[in-house]
């Protein structure tokens, strides 16, 4: 008998001892709070070198010299990269291919026998893509600063980013006659973290604009100030395990958690974050949603709405995408949006008077939507 | 304090840890002991080191006054001491302070010939704070991951450090340890009272015995533990407290890193129902 409880001790013992040593993960952290205000981020040896690893950043396709007839004289229906010269529209487009579609090739957007041809849905994708991308960079620098994007920071060689969302069922599922549903919470939903919290986030905050602020500056509720519900607070709290989880950081990252809502306490990042949150709705209202019409059925949601982006989409778990280095260095044409210029008479018209129709006429680029006035 | 006509027979020289009898007596009625002069050093001089951190920040205000740990940079070396090379030093007098103070509770003790149940209880105390200002940041590599010490600031220490995890009340060890906290106050709660009702009984009424006690829980819950039995079951439930709380800091971080909701996704994939 007590050999037995002898033995069992010993067993438990050393399967805790072992338990522990194999479950130990070493740990890099970094600070970025004062010190001792535990806001740091501690991320395991094994996961930053996974990070690392996942956003390489691919090799930058050889410069072109300058110079050239431009894509606009040479190839129809070029409506966004019309001022470029043609080795220049080459590269780009050969870069496009690089992020977007390896596997698939030109032919994912393009119909190969006709290249001018807008009858592929990608390639208006693409296109508008394109445009989304130049109006990023060139209007959202509060956000994307001067690292920029290209279509890799979401694309990563995949047609489709890895992270796109799309419109849940718009009224609660759960819901029965005179019984309150769930309200979209305690699923474990991946979206926050797996918590307990509200999962239809992205249609409340990242298309439609309902307030994030939920903290009161009063110790009561009262008329005239914070009438926010526990409800509407973990509405915001669900967004913010989004946000943390798609940068791979935690709350401390933007907030000094002892007051949320004060600026003064919080790290910069958080400002960066407060424009993120509006690029990705100015993106989804003025891009997106825009293109449903475009996307063909099987590229859509459950209920028929265009797969719209999030923190996610671009960041793919790293506080910066790809950690902060710039890919648009390398690839300018993509920093902002150029009126296109009209295309050049080869030759002075013929005199009979018949005036060559043949190709479309490039037309301008549709103007790229104002920016939201940051607020 | 007045001296209890007894007492003096339980001021028994002898006994003490290290051996000998260096300090071995009493200042009125208080023990002193070898561990009493190192527990008063200790304190001293790191209260010491606390007011000259305080002169060098920017307030003596009781709560808002910060002793700040050295940041992340300095990994486990010694930090300068205006950055955080005081908070080194408060620990090491705070860690002497606390284990000498256990070590006199041994020792007097041993005097009265009485088991360790006190020193134990008061080291698990002892561990839980080593365990987050040595043992945890030895784990992640520097010292700059223990509490600051101040009123105002550990909050904030506490605060930030559950949010680094997303939302601390999914750490599984964490919800161990507050149900620990509150079984105890719920069986102190529940003992004290039937103490207090069995010792002041209604005016002519005679005061209850634990025949009594015992009879009353019995008609309420169909169980009573006992004189003796719920003194052991409060220890056990709050040194449980302390240990879970521990185990629940000391696996955030050098065991897992991620938010804790995640973890639960053990659950949700366990093969029964995945």
């Amino acid at each position: 008998m007590t050999f037995t409880i002898k033995l069992t001790g010993v067993i438990v013992t050393v399967l805790l001892v072992m338990g522990t040593v194999l479950a130990f993960k070493k740990t890099s952290a970094y600070q970025h709070g004062y010190p001792g205000t535990a806001m740091d981020l501690v991320q395991s040896d094994a996961e930053l070198a996974e990070k690392l690893k996942a956003n390489t950043v691919p090799a930058a396709l050889p410069q072109v010299p300058a110079g050239g007839p431009l894509s606009v004289d040479t190839y129809q229906n070029v409506q966004v990269l019309g001022h470029l010269s043609v080795a220049e529209f080459g590269r780009t487009m050969a870069a496009m291919t690089t992020w977007v579609s390896p596997q698939q090739g030109c032919a994912y957007c393009h119909n190969v026998a006709n290249m001018a041809s807008d009858e592929v849905y990608a390639k208006v994708v693409a296109r508008r893509m394109l445009q989304m991308t130049m109006h990023i960079n060139q209007d959202w620098q509060q956000h994307v600063k001067g690292t920029g994007v290209t279509c890799y920071t979401c694309h990563r060689g995949n047609p489709v980013p890895a992270y796109v969302w799309f419109n849940g069922p718009s009224e609660d599922p759960t819901a029965r006659p005179m019984m309150q549903g769930k309200a979209y919470q305690n699923g474990a939903a991946q979206d926050v973290g797996l918590a307990s919290l509200p999962s239809n986030v992205f249609e409340t905050f990242l298309a439609g604009n309902a307030s994030i602020r939920v903290q009161g500056n009063a110790p009561l509720p009262s008329e005239t100030n914070n009438r926010h519900s526990i409800k509407q607070t973990e509405w915001t709290y669900g967004l913010m395990m989004h946000m943390s989880n798609s940068l791979g950081v935690n709350c401390t990252y933007c907030h000094n958690t002892r007051s949320m809502g004060e600026w003064e306490t919080s790290p910069p990042q958080r400002t960066t974050a407060w424009y993120g949150i509006r690029m990705v709705r100015d993106l989804n209202n003025q891009y997106l949603t825009p293109l449903t019409d475009v996307f063909p059925a099987y590229r859509k949601g459950p209920h028929g709405d265009a797969p719209k982006l999030n923190c996610a989409t671009c960041h793919n778990n790293a506080y910066k995408p790809l950690l902060g280095v710039s890919m648009l260095k390398d690839y300018t044409v993509l920093a902002e949006a150029k009126p296109q210029p009209a295309k050049t008479p080869v030759e002075p018209p013929p005199a009979e008077g018949a005036a060559p129709t043949e190709g479309a006429a490039p037309t301008p680029a549709p103007d790229a939507p104002a920016p939201a006035p940051a607020q | 304090m007045a001296l209890l006509s007894f007492e003096r027979r339980y001021r028994v020289r002898g006994g003490t840890l290290i051996g000998g009898d260096l300090f071995d007596f009493w200042v009125g009625p208080f023990y002193v002991g070898f561990f009493g002069v190192t527990t008063i050093f200790f304190s001293i001089l790191g209260t010491a080191l606390i007011l000259w951190g305080a002169a060098m920040g920017p307030t003596f205000n009781p709560w808002t006054i910060n002793i700040q740990p050295p940041p992340l940079e300095y990994g486990l070396k010694f930090a300068p001491l205006r950055e955080g090379g005081i908070w080194q030093l408060v620990t090491i007098c705070a860690i002497g302070a606390f284990t000498s103070w256990a070590a006199r509770q041994a020792e007097i003790s041993r005097k009265l010939g009485m088991g360790y149940h006190i020193p134990i209880a008061y080291s698990v105390a002892i561990f839980a704070y080593v365990t987050l200002v040595v043992v945890r940041p030895i784990l992640m590599g520097a010292w700059g991951h223990g509490f600051p010490y101040g009123i105002f600031s550990h909050l904030d220490w506490v605060s930030n450090t559950g949010y680094q995890y997303l939302h601390f009340h999914y750490n599984p060890a964490h919800m161990i340890a507050v149900t620990f906290f509150f079984t105890t106050t719920l069986a102190l709660s529940m003992h004290g009272s039937l103490i207090l009702s069995a010792v002041n009984p209604q005016k002519g009424e005679p005061v209850k015995s634990a025949e009594h006690e015992d009879g009353f829980f019995r008609d309420h819950i169909g169980y009573s533990i006992g004189a003796l039995g719920i003194h052991r079951l409060g220890l056990f439930l709050a040194l449980s407290a302390g240990i879970w709380s521990a185990i629940c800091i000391i696996i955030s971080g050098p065991f897992w890193t991620k938010g804790w909701p995640e973890w639960w996704n053990v659950w949700l994939s366990l093969p029964i129902w995945n």
